[in-house]
């Protein structure tokens, strides 16, 4: 699970560096509502910064080897997560979609108690399986795109080429935001966190039980 | 004599442990950081029939097109078509690359070379005799866009049955050149003989003006368009793979879609 997490890392990060050098062969996609264009992909300075122009061939070559990996990895990590059983702490349950906005609300700091939660909370457990049914929509749209006549029956799923394009695009513009998010949180979660994705396990300092138990609370047990 | 060994504390298992995993992590990190440099920095391949990409990812480039066209590629796979109506009226144009200007007709022919060394020389009005096949599809460039275009010709595959090639058609690949031979492609065979693959003399049903190919072009639906060779001057066989103008330039020397 860690070891899955720590590939796909640089794998995406190379997916998304070779996935520009293609874009910008046809840079076309802006963000506009009622003919207002508000954004456009990408800005010159952008594009000259990363060195991504009259890159279109080399951005290929990476991006259909390192396809592979990402799949692979993508892969594994479903296989891994099904064997050993952790998809239990992964798949959101019924209560996840309510607890949730708790989890939200209490890490804004708007709501003072978190939910209970076991390895993942609800947040965790929506984000993490999320994050997972997008590798699987960019294998799907990438496959539409790179070979639309013989996986047709992907590229008509995607809703045609055109589209199939624009899902691919727009879930790379999401694995952004989840990082972000991600990087964000895992400042936030502390340093005992981020060595456990490391190391595999986690300090926890527990109290030691009191012998006598006196507590009013603890007298159903 | 071994010295009995002291009782770790939790601590010092924390630590030792830690030590470890970031010490194993550390290595990654650094093979990962290895394994990355090499492969951007690895050497060109050398010029030949395919150039100008990494060694190791063109490697990767044909072993990648071996596999998925093993896995997928069917010639009962057929390109999308669309009505008439979608075709688009201004064919876009992207590059004129051994095709500039218009050629006389009368100076054009198309060269076939057989198996045997014999050259046949072709007219526009011999090919326009045979059964026209007509296709409105989606144009893909390697860049990125596309667009629903109406063309009109014969088959590859009726133009083979026609002049008698068929012990060339059990060659590996197809090479077509334009006259002046500044640009050419190389075609596996399959591809060349998927039902959908024209030599197309009209667009939208007017003759070829100069800029899309006149007076014959190739429109091959299951390839890039850098593949859909303008203004063939001449046609061979071969069982190793063709000169091709885009992958001597670092794209995929298939390019199939």
């Amino acid at each position: 699970m860690r070891w899955t997490h720590w590939v796909n890392f640089p794998v995406l990060t190379i997916m998304i560096w070779s996935g520009m050098l293609i874009y910008w062969a046809n840079d076309e996609y802006s963000f506009t509502i009622f003919g207002h264009t508000f954004f456009r992909f990408f800005p010159d300075w952008y594009y000259n910064l990363l060195h991504i122009p009259h890159r279109l061939s080399e951005g290929m070559a990476f991006h259909f080897l390192f396809m592979w990996f990402f799949t692979l990895n993508g892969f594994f990590y479903i296989l891994y997560s099904i064997i050993s059983g952790e998809w239990r702490y992964l798949l959101p349950n019924k209560h996840s979609f309510k607890e949730a906005w708790l989890v939200v609300l209490h890490d804004l700091n708007i709501r003072k108690t978190a939910p209970p939660q076991g390895k993942y909370n609800a947040a965790q457990r929506i984000a993490y399986t999320s994050i997972i049914i997008m590798g699987l929509g960019s294998l799907i749209t990438g496959l539409a795109i790179y070979k639309p006549v013989q996986f047709y029956y992907f590229t008509w799923l995607c809703g045609g080429y055109h589209l199939a394009r624009i899902w691919h695009f727009v879930l790379t513009i999401g694995y952004v935001f989840f990082f972000l998010v991600h990087i964000f949180q895992v400042i936030m979660a502390g340093w005992n966190n981020f060595r456990a994705v490391i190391t595999g396990f986690e300090v926890v300092n527990e109290q030691p039980k009191p012998a006598i138990e006196t507590n009013n609370e603890n007298e159903q047990a | 004599m071994s010295k009995p060994e002291k009782e770790t504390t939790v601590e010092q298992q924390i630590k030792r442990r830690t030590f470890i995993s970031f010490g194993l992590f550390g290595v990654y990190v650094a093979g990962a950081v290895g394994v990355w440099r090499w492969l951007y920095k690895s050497p060109e391949e050398v010029p030949g029939i395919t150039g100008g990409t990494r060694a190791p990812l063109r490697k990767a480039l044909n072993k990648t097109e071996i596999f998925f066209r093993r896995l997928a590629f069917n010639e009962n796979h057929l390109v999308k078509t669309y009505p008439k109506e979608m075709a688009a009226k201004q064919v876009r144009f992207n590059s004129d690359i051994g095709t500039e200007g218009v050629l006389p007709p009368e100076q054009w022919s198309l060269q076939v070379t057989k198996k045997n060394g014999q050259v046949l020389k072709i007219t526009l009005d011999q090919l326009k005799q045979l059964p026209k096949t007509e296709i409105i599809y989606d144009f893909k460039c390697v860049e990125g866009w596309d667009q629903i275009s109406h063309w009109g010709g014969l088959k590859f595959a009726d133009f083979i049955k026609h002049f008698g090639l068929e012990e060339e058609a059990k060659m590996d690949f197809v090479g077509m050149e334009t006259p002046d031979q500044k640009y050419y492609v190389g075609i596996d065979m399959p591809s060349a003989l998927h039902p959908q693959t024209l030599l197309a003399y009209e667009v939208n049903d007017k003759p070829l003006p100069g800029r899309h190919g006149q007076p014959l072009r190739l429109i091959i639906p299951v390839k890039y368009g850098i593949k859909n060779l303008k203004r063939i001057g001449n046609i061979t066989f071969s069982n190793t793979r063709p000169r091709d103008y885009w992958a001597e330039l670092g794209y995929d020397y298939y390019s199939g879609l």
